[in-house]
Formats: C-alpha cells, sequence, structure tokens
C-alpha cells in the first residue's frame, strides 16, 4: 500500500479496514489528567482520537497541547483545527508544531461561532474556511511552501480530514459540498452525528453516483443518546441536527433508567446497519462526555480487536 | 447607505455635561433616512437634552443646527460662524462626520451621537440590514450578488457551514444563512455549477488589516 504519511489511520484504510476514532474534549483547567484519562480508557477500541478544538467556542486546553500528551502516551491523536480562532500565521505555525511532535492527522474545520461559547464578546477571525484550511494543509504538505510560496525544508506529513454534514441545508448542495471538500484535498471524511439513517443512505448514494466514495474514506458520525431529554435537546436546538420523531418515540418508550442502555443498543443497530453501506469505510463515535461506553459500542458492533501495524 | 444609531441619552448626557454651550449638530445624508442623525432628529435630541439639564438643574445651552454632509469641507460654509463659537459639538453624523470635524476644527471638542453600526440598505421603511464591510476586494460575481463577507456570521467564502438550517444561520433564527441566498441566486440565474468552484484564499490586506485605506484619483 502506498502511504502519504505516518498516519496510524491512513494505515487502517488503506488496509482495506473499517476504521474506528473516536473523540475526547480538552478539560477546562491546566491539569490535563482527565484527558489523558479518557484516552486510556478507549484506546484499545480505536484507532485514532480526534481532540476537539474549543468545541462550541468555549475555552479550554488546546488541541495541540491535549494531543502531544495523548502521543506521549503513545495513542494516535487527530488534531481538529477550526479556523474562527486563528489566522494563516497561527494555524500554519500550530501545523509545524504539531507534526514536529509527530502528529499525524489533522481535522479541517471553520468551528462553531463564538455565540455559543463562553466569550460571546470575542472576535472571530476566519481569515481561512474550512476548505482553504484543508487546500492549506495540502499545499504544506505535497507542495513543501506554506501559503507565502516560502519553502518549508522539511514539510509537515498531515492525513487531511473534513467534516460533512448530510443534514445540514440546503440539501441540494450536500454531495456537491462533499466534491468540493474532496477537489480541496480532504482524504478523510468525519460526518456529523447520524440520526435519520434513511436521508443519510440518501446522500450516500448521490455520494456514489459522482463516485466519492472512491476518492475519500468516509467515516459516519455516530453518537448515542443518553436520554429521551438529549435526544429532545438536540433535535430543537443543535443547528444542523436531524433527530427524526421515531428515535424520541423509541426512547421515551423505555423506562428512565434503561433509556441510557436503549441509546447504545441503538447506535449499535446504527454501526450494523451502516457497514452494509457501499462507501461507508469507517465510524466516528463521538460519546460525549460518555467515553467510557466507547468500548462496549465497539465490541458489540463487532469492530474489534481494532488492527495492529508493526 | 451608512446606518447608525442613536447612542442612549444618558450616555450622551455624560459627555456633554461638562460644557456650557455644546451645539447639536445634524447630518442630513445617510444616517437622516435612518431617522437617527438628520437635522430633525438633532432638534429633538437638543430638546431632550435641554430638558434633562433643567432636571439635573445645570445650565447649558444646546443650539441645535446641521447640513447636509459632515464629510467634506463645502457643506460648511453656511455654519461656519455657529461651529467655531460653539465650546463643543455633539455630532450626530456617523463616525466619519465626527472625525471630519475633529480634523477641521481642531481646537473644538467633537462627540459622537450615534453608534456607526453598518453599511446598508433600506429594506422596508424602518428596517435596515448590513449588507457591505467594504472589504476591499468585492467577490459578489462569484457568489451571485449576496456578500459572505458581511452577511454570513463566519465570512466563510466557500460555504455553506455545517450550521446552515432551514435557511437561517446557527447564529439566530432572525438571521438568514448567506449561504442559502447564494445558492438560491445561483439555482435561479442558472449557475449552480459554480457552487463548486472553490473560491481561493482572500487577499484581505485589502480589508480592513491592510490598515487605513486611501484612494487618490490622479490629475484632480
Ligand atoms: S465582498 Fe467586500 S466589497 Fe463586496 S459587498 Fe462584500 S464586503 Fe462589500
Ligand atoms: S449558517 Fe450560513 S450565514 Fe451562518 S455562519 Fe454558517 S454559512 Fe455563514
Amino acid at each position: 500500500m502506498e502511504l502519504k504519511t505516518e498516519s496510524k489511520l491512513e494505515k487502517v484504510f488503506k488496509s482495506g479496514q473499517i476504521a474506528v476514532t473516536s473523540e475526547c474534549g480538552p478539560p477546562r483547567s491546566s491539569d490535563p489528567a482527565h484527558i489523558i484519562e479518557k484516552g486510556h480508557l478507549i484506546k484499545n477500541h480505536v484507532d485514532a482520537i480526534n481532540i476537539t478544538d474549543n468545541q462550541t467556542s468555549v475555552t479550554r486546553i488546546c488541541s495541540l497541547a491535549a494531543c502531544v500528551h495523548l502521543k506521549n502516551e503513545g495513542l494516535e491523536p487527530v488534531l481538529q483545527m477550526v479556523t474562527r480562532d486563528r489566522n494563516r500565521i497561527a494555524l500554519q505555525s500550530d501545523l509545524l508544531g504539531a507534526a514536529s511532535f509527530g502528529i499525524n492527522n489533522v481535522l479541517c474545520l471553520s468551528g462553531d461561532h463564538q455565540s455559543f461559547g463562553d466569550h460571546r464578546q470575542a472576535q472571530n477571525v476566519f481569515d481561512l474556511d474550512s476548505m482553504q484550511l484543508i487546500q492549506t494543509v495540502r499545499h504544506m504538505r505535497d507542495e513543501g511552501k506554506f501559503l507565502s510560496g516560502d519553502e518549508i525544508k522539511v514539510p509537515p506529513k498531515f492525513f487531511v480530514g473534513a467534516a460533512a454534514n448530510p443534514f445540514g441545508d440546503p440539501f441540494k448542495i450536500r454531495v456537491p459540498r462533499l466534491a468540493k471538500k474532496v477537489a480541496a484535498g480532504a482524504e478523510f471524511i468525519q460526518t456529523q452525528c447520524i440520526y435519520n439513517m434513511d436521508r443519510f443512505e440518501k446522500w450516500m448514494e448521490g455520494v456514489r453516483e459522482r463516485g466519492l466514495d472512491e476518492q475519500v474514506y468516509i467515516m459516519a458520525g455516530i453518537t448515542p443518546m443518553r436520554s429521551v431529554g438529549m435526544a429532545k435537546y438536540m433535535k430543537r436546538a443543535v443547528p444542523g441536527m436531524d433527530v427524526p420523531d421515531e428515535l424520541i418515540e423509541r426512547l421515551q418508550g423505555v423506562e428512565k433508567k434503561q433509556q441510557a442502555q436503549e441509546g447504545i443498543d441503538i447506535a449499535v443497530e446504527q454501526i450494523q446497519r451502516l457497514k452494509e453501506v457501499k462507501g461507508v469505510a469507517g465510524f466516528h463515535i463521538m460519546a460525549i462526555e460518555w467515553e467510557e461506553k466507547v468500548p462496549e459500542i465497539v465490541e458489540r458492533a463487532g469492530l474489534y480487536p481494532r488492527p495492529t501495524f508493526d | 447607505m451608512i446606518v447608525g444609531e442613536q447612542k442612549p441619552l444618558e450616555e450622551i448626557w455624560e459627555m456633554v455635561k461638562q460644557h456650557k454651550n455644546v451645539t447639536v449638530f445634524g447630518c442630513n445624508t445617510c444616517v437622516a433616512v435612518c431617522h437617527q442623525g438628520g437635522n430633525k432628529e438633532a432638534e429633538i435630541l437638543a430638546s431632550l437634552l435641554r430638558m434633562k439639564a433643567t432636571q439635573e438643574g445645570v445650565e447649558i445651552e444646546f443650539v441645535d443646527s446641521g447640513i447636509e454632509r459632515q464629510c467634506e469641507h463645502e457643506f460648511f460654509e453656511k455654519t461656519q460662524d455657529l461651529v467655531v463659537k460653539s465650546e463643543a459639538v455633539l455630532s450626530l453624523a456617523c463616525g466619519i462626520g465626527v472625525q471630519f470635524m475633529a480634523t477641521k476644527y481642531s481646537s473644538i471638542p467633537i462627540y459622537p451621537a450615534l453608534n456607526t453600526t453598518f453599511l446598508g440598505d433600506v429594506i422596508k421603511a424602518g428596517h435596515f440590514t448590513e449588507k457591505c464591510q467594504a472589504c476591499g476586494d468585492c467577490v459578489l460575481g462569484l457568489t451571485a450578488g449576496v456578500c459572505p463577507v458581511s452577511r454570513c456570521a463566519k465570512r466563510v467564502l466557500n460555504g455553506p457551514c455545517g450550521g446552515s438550517t432551514s435557511g437561517k444561520c446557527e447564529i439566530s433564527k432572525d438571521v438568514d444563512c448567506a449561504w442559502q441566498l447564494i445558492i438560491d441566486r445561483l439555482d435561479a440565474i442558472g449557475k449552480l455549477e459554480n457552487y463548486e468552484k472553490l473560491s481561493s484564499i482572500k487577499d484581505w490586506s485589502k480589508d480592513r488589516s491592510g490598515g487605513p485605506r486611501s484612494f487618490i484619483l490622479e490629475g484632480f
């Protein structure tokens, strides 16, 4: 297999196996213990772990430092990078820094608007958007140059990912938008949490029609529901999220104490169904502040053990 | 046009209360259209300030006046005498007018009565919306005449972001998603295929970040 980077995730995909990733949010403190602990909870059940970048615009340990903590523990981090808080100078600088620590994967995002977070009065930067960040990382890696055109002596070698939301509006550009990210240079995609399975499968149909599944590794986003309350909240308040009523009804149908388990069951069933969908190359399991459940989901979905490479 | 909103009376009062004689000076172009800074509003603001002075038991003379535009020398001729006699001026112009006066009358304090809010249009009577941020390198030709720099909360040039929902922006159900509008317009003008063209990385040096901008007409 022809590898472009040292990324373990790239190896899993290119060896034809289903990849599994998960994600952890760094703590709101200078003590890294919590994120290291979370990493250890899931390390044997995933190929790589995304570290979020001040998700929902709430200030935390920076993604880069948290990635280094995981790397030091022998885990494989995916550096999430949003373009909200840093201009092209800072982004390229952080990419060099991350590469200097042997971080091999980056996920390029625009980031939630700061009005969702703890510093609503902040400026936002958006010197680049997520597509342009993908282009930037690829340019640095493949051309060995900064955006300015100056040469990079030892270019950073990242396996480059992006997010896709099959449920965002307007629906008619959902497949073209993915095509655009692929054209920009995305090599793997992690999707928004999937709840509306029919709509996701319809999107995948469009993706296959254009042959995009042959050009990029698509990881289906799975987030187990912990309760009816969470399902209702996500439906009501989280932009770009599609939670069908049947799912809420199913959770409502079981006793409150059983709802979390029901949520896990649903996630496992979803993975089993999506494994059969052509073009789904992996799963990105986002168990928000519920990392301890990732091993159970992975095992029950038949995704364990994870591949190893020497 | 430039849209502004009058500052709260209390804030204005705090700026002017130390003076004995203040000219309340309207600007009868952009900020008159939004009923915040025209000569009529100057008249109203002056009387509110007179009432305030009476309430506070202080004696300040508020004289109201105004001109067509506070950002060009020629309009000042008629009011020259009044302005130079004032101890201070409360300008109802946008930030440009306030600064123009501050430069022109270097020894007179000039205070802003407005918050200059944005460059926008009048979509219907009494409703003004932002449409441009003067980024210095217009992309409307690529975006079907809808500006992503001023109308997208993340100014993304390859949108929409994942937060676009039912035509609205992730920041509020009351704000249209600029990228939904761009895509709808591209569709309407038969250019949806343009959506897949990647917008290149923008040169922001022509924007605010490049420092104060100016423009000189040759041979004028
Ligand atoms: S692209 Fe720039 S110049 Fe054109 S309307 Fe938008 S902000 Fe104004
Ligand atoms: S929802 Fe639309 S307008 Fe709002 S930030 Fe995203 S792309 Fe921009």
